[in-house]
Formats: structure tokens, sequence, C-alpha cells
């Protein structure tokens, strides 16, 4: 009981006001040389090798933060219990529409989830810094409760938190002008959000009148494929246009996609800068009554002219053969009505209602020969060609939700937390292995936890005496311990995605780096004094 | 240790003050003499004037803001606006060229008229610095003024009064403009050649305005502006310099230790910068015996105007709204006079298809929200936001895909809109014409009152004649609710003098 609370109010500490980057400091570099978590783990881990599996180190951490069991929400007395519910759990996967229960969300957050990274991205460097002590993070929990404005110190804290609250998701906000936690002590209006990455949010719900293979909430790999040509649109527009270069994209766990830019520079852009951005980006705009969707002026803006090109053989693909979009009369009848001319309109009409079935690549090759064969004496070809891009754009130009963007304070769901209704992990993707992406093969948490097991049981030797050290926390220095422990992450398939985070957190990293170095010097010198803690 | 020299000044550039006496120093202010008819105001005035001045310089621009911004809520054109602001200029602020007089600049009655410029918005600044509110009004209303003024400049004097900005603009060399011909052609809408215009290169971030209308060149994070964009980029840094300067105003203010010669004056001011956007009062919109509860709403959705009854439509049709229509919607049911529980009664039903505990996880909070049931206190003090006015509807971003919100006049394309009129009863070709060419010249509420006046002619016609409404109840429309009190009354009036 001493022990944690000692160590409790050691964590608590450094959340004080004034004291957040000195205090945070020592409790990181402390956990840098030695893991304050580690004797006690170690010794738990002693007694309880010949536990098998997982649930087992599940209980186990635990254990650890509540070894008294004085908190009331994980009884250590639970162990068996839960370890046949997570077996249980296992076996549920393969069952369609798999709903997350807590103990495996539970399991995730302590074995899988990388706080650490997420820390370090947030941060903006290693040493916990007011970028990620005054970020705000909006916690849903499991009774679908709200929290908003939660903020944590060190990426150790953060841990905890999110690990005693057991959210079955968490939004991540702005960086506040001082910590989101004292809000109510401060007269109205005097907390000021200062900066958060420019984000964007591309939802398959947007596209529902173009897509005919799935609505709402499902997805297929056909309609994926717009997700991934928004992707490719939007990184190009705003890697060559606007100069950023740390965009980082993430599966948004079920139909759509998120993206962060994490430049500095967009980080501190003001509302209407965003705003900006937004409405550069955004072109289909109006709603279903509002006629032609697209109206753009010639020539084309560089942007559009780029945006057509990469476009192009996307629409020749997905909306003409895979959607067979213009297939059914009344999108025929759409199309139609996009198109300039009344006279081609008509002998496209008529044609087309000769032949029910005629598929959308003939529809649209209708066009053109139609066209040529002179009938309509009103015809203007620039204009025609015009329209027909317009409609390509109209049919496969990303659709972004631009109210997410044009707010600094919107919150918007982290990276890797699992969506509640797929049980999917939101892992990041690699914009330039776009087509890559498959978000049906995107690991689930059961999964996950699944191949644990199935790791540990192959390698039965390495983990034993090994397994007790909490899941993620001791990345930083596992090296350092002689023989490198093997991360829970690293067994799974999980991996690729969490390294390819770790470089884009290590590219961003090298940026800051400049900036920042005044800063973390002046912290070290503060570092004696605060080791009396 | 060493890197902190960087920060220290060369002993010997030290201003020659003693820290100490520096309080004491006389202040020595930069003169103001005017050299150009505009005036980015970043000089406060030093000079003396009297309180009678002082009021009335305020007064008169106060007169000049207020106008403008009355016509920005009208949403009249640009050259409506000229016509209506020129007179009003030239009685209450004027501010003539150098070119205007032989002396150029030096000439007496110029200085006068700059210095009252000058003055008069300095005063206006210290008034309207306190809230949010009134900075983010008084800044809109100020750029407005200075645009009007930049554009009315004769090219000359714009351009040496760019000069003496000294902004740092890159310029675009030969061979990088010709290299990007192409690129600088298509991204600036009518321009046939390159060579006509002097480039500038600036960070995006100045130019916010002609990159969110695509009309400008961007390549990694450098915008390549034609100099005739200039507008834009003055307009943009105006805007910033005094968002800055009166936040930095506020945070004095309380420390002005101001006797009780100004103050009164300020606030006097302030109060009587009277919001033209808050033409609804609270409780204006409801009707005095009119059952309103949710069983009503489809039967009284015949005397809603277009926007409602479209969204109404929609819920019916789709048993759904999106966020923005439910918002539009719920004040605007709020400021018919729907209670709260009625209001939840009524999306409750409305929305098929949701279990109650969906129901009541997604919606409910945001209708009680509205209602100022819940959020933060300023929330609840203030009863939720007011319903819509027509400036706030036609003024908001565009509806997107699968969004409903909005005004038809404004957002529907034209086809669909006389299509929705047709459905809602409105057939008589002379009015459609009518709402058509309103549309193409932007007139929204021209167009709908247009269709109220149509729908509701005989009705207009027995209560102008009877004399009992005057021409003030029937002035235009500018509110969502006054159509819909104005429709059920003369209903009503209509039904009533049918039965006796």
């Amino acid at each position: 009981m001493d022990a944690v609370n000692n160590k409790t109010i050691h964590n608590i500490t450094p959340m004080m006001p004034h004291s957040v980057s000195s205090q945070g400091s020592s409790a990181d570099r402390k956990d840098e040389e030695v893991l304050p978590d580690a004797p006690p783990a170690e010794s738990t881990s002693e007694h309880k090798t010949d536990a098998p599996d997982n649930a087992a180190a599940g209980v186990k951490l635990e254990d650890l933060f509540n070894d008294d069991g004085d908190d009331e929400e994980y009884p250590a007395s639970s162990a068996p219990a839960a370890q046949n519910q997570d077996t249980m759990q296992t076996d549920a996967v393969r069952a369609p529409g798999p709903e997350v229960d807590t103990d495996t969300m539970l399991a995730f957050y302590q074995r899988l989830f990388p706080f650490r990274y997420l820390f370090q991205w947030l941060n903006h460097g290693i040493v916990p810094s007011p970028d990620f002590g005054n970020r705000e993070f909006a916690l849903t929990l499991q009774n679908d409760a709200y929290l908003r404005y939660q903020s944590y110190a060190t990426a150790d804290l953060f841990r905890k938190d999110i690990i005693r609250m057991n959210p079955s998701r968490f939004e991540i906000g702005p960086v506040y002008n001082t910590n989101p936690r004292d809000r109510k002590t401060l007269r109205g209006g005097q907390l000021k959000p200062i900066s958060k990455e420019l984000v964007f949010d591309i939802d398959l719900t947007d596209y529902d009148d173009i897509r005919s293979c799935c609505t709402k909430a499902n997805i297929c790999g056909k309609c994926w494929a717009f997700v991934t040509m928004a992707i490719k649109v939007v990184d190009t527009a705003l890697r060559d246009d606007f100069g950023f270069e740390h965009i980082l994209w993430v599966y948004s766990g079920r139909r759509g996609a998120h993206a962060w830019v994490c430049d500095p520079r967009a980080r501190s852009l003001p509302d209407d800068r965003r705003r900006a951005i937004a409405g550069y980006l955004d072109v289909v705009r109006g709603g279903n009554s509002s006629g032609k969707r697209v109206n753009l002026k010639r020539p084309l803006h560089p942007h559009m002219a780029r945006s057509l090109d990469i476009l192009k053989s996307h629409f020749a693909q997905t909306t003409l053969v895979d959607q067979d979009t213009f297939l059914g009369p009344e999108q025929a009848q759409r199309l139609l009505a996009l198109l300039p001319d009344k006279g081609l309109n008509e002998s496209l009409r008529k044609k087309w209602e000769s032949s029910p079935d005629r598929t959308s690549a003939k529809k649209w090759a209708d066009i053109d020969a139609l066209a040529k064969t002179g009938k309509s004496s009103t015809l203007n070809p620039t204009t025609l060609r015009d329209a027909k891009q317009d409609i390509v754009l109209e049919y496969t130009y990303p659709r972004l939700d631009s109210e997410v963007s044009k707010k600094m304070i919107h919150l918007l769901k982290s990276p890797f937390v699992i969506h509640p209704g797929t049980g999917r992990v939101c892992v990041p993707i690699d914009a330039r292995k776009a087509e890559q992406f498959d978000p049906l093969s995107v690991p689930t948490v059961t999964q996950l936890l699944a191949e644990i097991d199935a790791w540990d049981a192959e390698h039965p030797s390495t983990n034993a005496g090994l397994e007790a050290a909490e899941g993620e926390g001791s990345v930083a220095d596992s090296d350092a311990r002689g023989s490198r422990r093997v991360q829970d992450y690293e067994k799974t398939s999980l991996k690729p995605y969490i390294d390819y985070f770790r470089s884009f957190i290590a590219g961003l990293l090298k940026e800051e780096r400049g900036g920042k170095r005044e800063r973390n010097e002046d912290v070290e010198e503060t570092k004696p004094e605060s080791m009396e803690f | 240790m060493i890197r902190s020299d960087f920060l220290r000044i060369d002993p010997k550039r030290r201003a020659n003050l003693d820290h100490k006496k520096k309080q004491f120093a006389a202040p020595t202010f930069k003169q103001q003499d005017y050299p150009h008819r505009l005036n980015f105001y970043d000089v406060p005035p030093t000079e003396e004037i009297t309180l009678e001045q002082f009021e009335q310089w305020a007064i008169d621009r106060l007169r000049v803001l207020a106008e403008i911004e009355a016509c920005s809520y009208r949403n009249k054109s640009a050259a409506e606006t000229e016509t209506h602001l020129t007179p009003l200029l030239q009685k209450y602020l004027p501010l003539s060229s150098n070119t205007s007089s032989s002396n150029g600049a030096a000439d007496q009655r110029l200085k006068n008229e700059r210095q009252k410029d000058h003055y008069s918005h300095f005063i206006l600044r210290l008034a309207f610095s306190a809230t949010e509110d009134l900075r983010r009004r008084f800044v809109r209303a100020e750029t407005m003024l200075f645009r009007f003024r930049f554009q009315r400049d004769d090219t000359r004097e714009k351009r040496a009064f760019i000069e003496s900005l000294n902004l740092d603009w890159e310029p675009v060399e030969d061979d990088e403009r010709q290299r990007l011909a192409e690129h600088l052609i298509g991204a600036t809408p009518g321009l046939r050649r390159v060579d006509e215009e002097a480039w500038y290169k600036v960070d995006w971030e100045r130019v916010p305005e002609l990159v969110e209308r695509r009309s400008v060149f961007l390549y990694k994070g450098k915008a390549y502006v034609p100099g005739r964009e200039q507008l834009s980029m003055i307009i943009a840094e105006f805007t910033a310099r005094l968002e800055r300067a009166l936040e930095l105003t506020s945070r004095a203010l309380p420390r002005l230790d101001e006797d009780d010669r100004l103050t009164p004056i300020l606030n006097h001011l302030s109060k009587n910068f009277g919001s033209a956007e808050s033409v609804y009062s609270e409780g204006e919109g409801f009707v005095d015996g009119a059952a309103i509860t949710a069983n009503n709403i489809d039967q009284l959705s015949q005397h809603f105007p277009l926007c409602m009854r479209s969204l109404h439509m929609n819920l019916r049709k789709n048993n759904h709204l999106k966020h923005y229509g439910r918002l539009q919607y719920t004040l605007f049911l709020k400021g018919i006079g729907l209670s709260l529980e009625e209001c939840i009664i009524f999306w409750r039903q409305s929305f098929k298809g949701f279990t109650d505990d969906e129901f009541n996880s997604r919606y409910k909070y945001n209708i009680r929200h509205a209602y100022g049931d819940v959020g933060g206190d300023v929330n609840r003090r203030g009863r939720g936001y007011p319903p819509y006015s027509c400036q706030k509807i036609l003024g908001d971003s565009n509806p997107g895909v699968g969004q409903t919100h909005g005004c038809p006049y404004r957002h529907y394309s034209v086809d669909n809109l006389i299509g929705l009129l047709q459905t809602t009863g409105v057939n008589d070709k002379e009015v459609l014409r009518g709402v058509r060419e309103d549309v193409e010249k932007m007139r929204y509420h021209i167009a709908c009152n247009r269709v109220f006046e149509s729908t509701h002619k005989t009705e207009i016609k027995r209560v102008k004649e009877d004399g009992s409404w005057n021409q003030v109840d029937l002035d235009t429309i500018v509110h969502p609710n006054t159509y819909f009190k104005r429709s059920f009354l003369l209903k009503q009036t209509a039904r009533a003098s049918k039965s006796s």
C-alpha cells in the first residue's frame, strides 16, 4: 500500500503548475535509467512465470498498479475470471461485427498501445514539454461518458490514466496556453488554444451517392479506392503547394482516414488560415439539390490540373468499371444533366434507353463517339471537354469534411486507438504506398492479442523472465539491458505500423531539434533540484 | 551561457537612457504629418483635442461604420454599397486625395481631414476593445472601410502608400517567372500573359483570401502573387495589425486610470454600435394563441419560409437531418415558441429507425444545448443561441454533400429551386420568373419576399385596405421567424374576418 502511495504521489506532483517541465523531466529521466515500475514487476513475475498466456501477464500488470486491490475497478482477485473472459473473447473474434469488451480493451492498452511514441509525437521531443503537458485529451469511457480537458505531464502518467479509465476511445485536441485541467481556476475565456496539427477527415459516407457497392458504415476494397485517391490528391497538394512535409495519414478504424499535418508551421496556423486551406482543397460543393457540384473556371488552377491528372486513371477504373456508377437509369440521367449540350443529350438518352444494360465505360465512350458524328450543331468541343473534366472531378475528387479542418479546437480520434465497432486498430497509412493499404486486413485487437499468445507459445524460453516488464513502457531502454527484450507489439502484425509511426516521429523530431535545443538545455540545468522528489 | 550573448545589445548601441529615469522621461512621440490619404493607424495620436471634438469625431465615424455593417448584413452588392456609402463618407468622414489640392499633402484642409480620420479611429478602438464580439465587429467594419477607400485611391498614391508600408515582398526573377509561366496563368484568373505583371513571392499565410478562392499559384508554401492582387495582401495585413492592436488595447484598458470624462463617452459609444445582426429579440417570433406542439408542426409548416420548409420536407423524407440542418431547424422551432420538451418529442418522433438510447446519446444533447438547457454558463444564461437570421443562414458555409441546411434561394441551383417552389404550391409564372432574376442578381431576400407576397396576396391586400396593418408591419422580411409569424397572423386574420 505504501509503495503504491509513494509512487502515486511521485507521479502526481509533476502536474502541479509551474513545475511541469522540470518535474516531468525527472520522472522521465529516472524512467530511462531504471524503470520506476520494474522492481515490483520482476518480483511479481518470479512466482508467476509458470502462467502460460497473456491473460496472466495482463493480470500481473494490474497487480503492478493495484497490488493491494484498493482500486475497486480492477480487483486483483479477478485474475482467473479475466483469464476466462480473455480466452472466450479469442474465440469470438471470427464472429462478424465484433464489439470490443472492456477486458480486451484493457489488455490492448497494457500490452500494445504505443504510449511512448504517441507521447514523443505530440511532445516533439523526449523531455516532457508544454506541447504535451497542455494538450487536451478527450476520453470516451465504456459507459459512453465523455471526459474533456484531460491532460498529462508525462508519457507514464498518460499511460497510467488511460489504463485506469480504460476508455473505449480517446481524441486529441489542441495545446492550450495553460494546462487545460486548470481551466476552472481561470477567468472566463482565458484558456486559449495555441496550436494543433492541421487535420483532415475523409469519410466514405460522403460518397454514398456515388458508390454503388456499399452504403453507410460498410466498406469494401472497391469503395476504399475513393479514400486512396483522396489521400493521393490531398497529400500531394499539402506537400507541393503548401510545403508541408510531416503528414501522418491514419485509418479511422471503419470507413475513412484522417490526416495529421505535424509541421510546426501547420500546427500554429490560426483558424482563418485553416479555413483558407480547407477552401483551397474543397471542390465538390453543394448538397444534393445544388445541381452541378463542380464548376471550375478555365484555365484550370495548377492544383486542379494536377489533381485531374492523378484522378483520370482512377475515374476510368473505379467509377467506370468497379463501381459501374452510370449503369442505372437514375445515375445515367444525372450524368446527362451534367453535360452541356441538349442535342447531344437527346441522342445519348435514346441510345441508352434502347440498351438499358450498357456499362458505364461504354456510356462514357458514347459521349465522345456521338459528339464526333456531329449530329448536334450547337456542340462546342471545348465546353464538352470542360464538362467532362468537371464530371471526372465530381465523381472522384476528395470529399473532405472541411469543418474538421477549419477549427483549431476540433478534436480528432487518436491514432492507434481501437474503433469500438469494428475492433480494428487506427493504424497509420503510408501515403507513398497508399494503394497497398487494405482496410480489411488491418488487425483487430482480438487478433493481435491472439498473435501475442501464439508467439509466446513458440518462444517459451526467451520471454520467461522478461515478460513481466510492462508492455510498451520500456522500449527506450530495453537495449541497454543486454539481451534485447522483445516488445509485445513486435510479436504481432501491428509491428510494421508502429515501425512506420516511429520513423515518422524520427523525421519530425529531427526537424524540431534545431528550434528546441535551447529549451531542453534549460531543463537539464534544473535537474539537480528536481531530483529531490 | 555563451549563446545568451547573442541577445545582449552591444553596449555602444544601447539607448543612453538610465532605466531608473526612463518612466519620467518626456515622451518624444513621432509627430504625424499625414503624407498619404490612407493610414494603417500604426502610431497613436498625441496632440490634444477638445472633449467635444473627441465625442463628435467618434460619433461621425461610428455612423459610417454602422452603415457599412448594415450594408453587409443586407447582402448588398459592392456597387450598391458604394452608392450608399459615398455621400455618407463625404458628409461625415471626408478624406481627399493629395491631387485634390494644389498644395498636395501640405494643404491644411487635407491635414484636418486626415487628423479626424486618425483620431476617430483611435477613439473607437478604445470604445470597442472591451469584448471579443465588439472587437471582431470593429475589425470587420474598419477593414471594409479601408478596402473601400483603398479601391478608390488613385494609382500613384496607392503605390506611394504601399511603398511607405515596407512590406517584405520578394520579387520573382524573370527566369523563374518564365519557368512557371504556365502555372501562373492557370492560377490567376483573367490573365493572358505573365509579363503583364510584376510578381511577388510571399508566404501563403499572408494571402489567405487568394488561397481560399484558389486564385493564386502555390509552390512549397510560397504564394506567387501578381501585382494587382496587392489589395488582398494589404487588407490581410491591415486586419492582422488591427486585431493585434485591439488585443493590446483591451489589456491596457483597465489601466487607463481614467477620470469620469472619457469612460462615459466610450461606454455610450460602444452601446450605440447597435447590433444590426440581432434584429431578432427573444420571444419576438412567438405567436399568441397558436398551439405550438410537436404534433402541430406538420400542419404549421405551410407557414414556414422555404429554407425551413425544405428542411421539414427532407426530415420527413429521410427521417433524419445532418447536424447543421438540425441546428438551423431546432433554433427556428425554438423561435416560434416550441418548448424544449415538445422539441425533443418532435425530433424523437421524426428520427425513425433509432432506438431511444441512440437518440438520447447522439441528438438529445444538441437540442438541449440549442435551448440553453445545458452547456457552459454563458450558453445557459443566454438561453442557447438565438434563431438564425437570414443573414446568418446566407453567410454560413455552403451545405456539403448530403447536407440540407442553408437558404434554398442561395444554395440550390436555379432549376432545383424552381422545382422546390412548385412542390410547395408556387406556380405563378410571373413570380417564378421574378425569383429567377432575383437569384441571378444574388438578391435572395427579395426572392423570398416576392414569394411571400405572392402566396399572401389576398390577405395583404385586405389588411392594407382595412388599415389594421401599417407599412412597418409589412417591411421586408429578414428573419425566418418573422416570415412564419407574419404568415401565420395573416392567415389568422383572414380566417377571423371570414367567420365573422
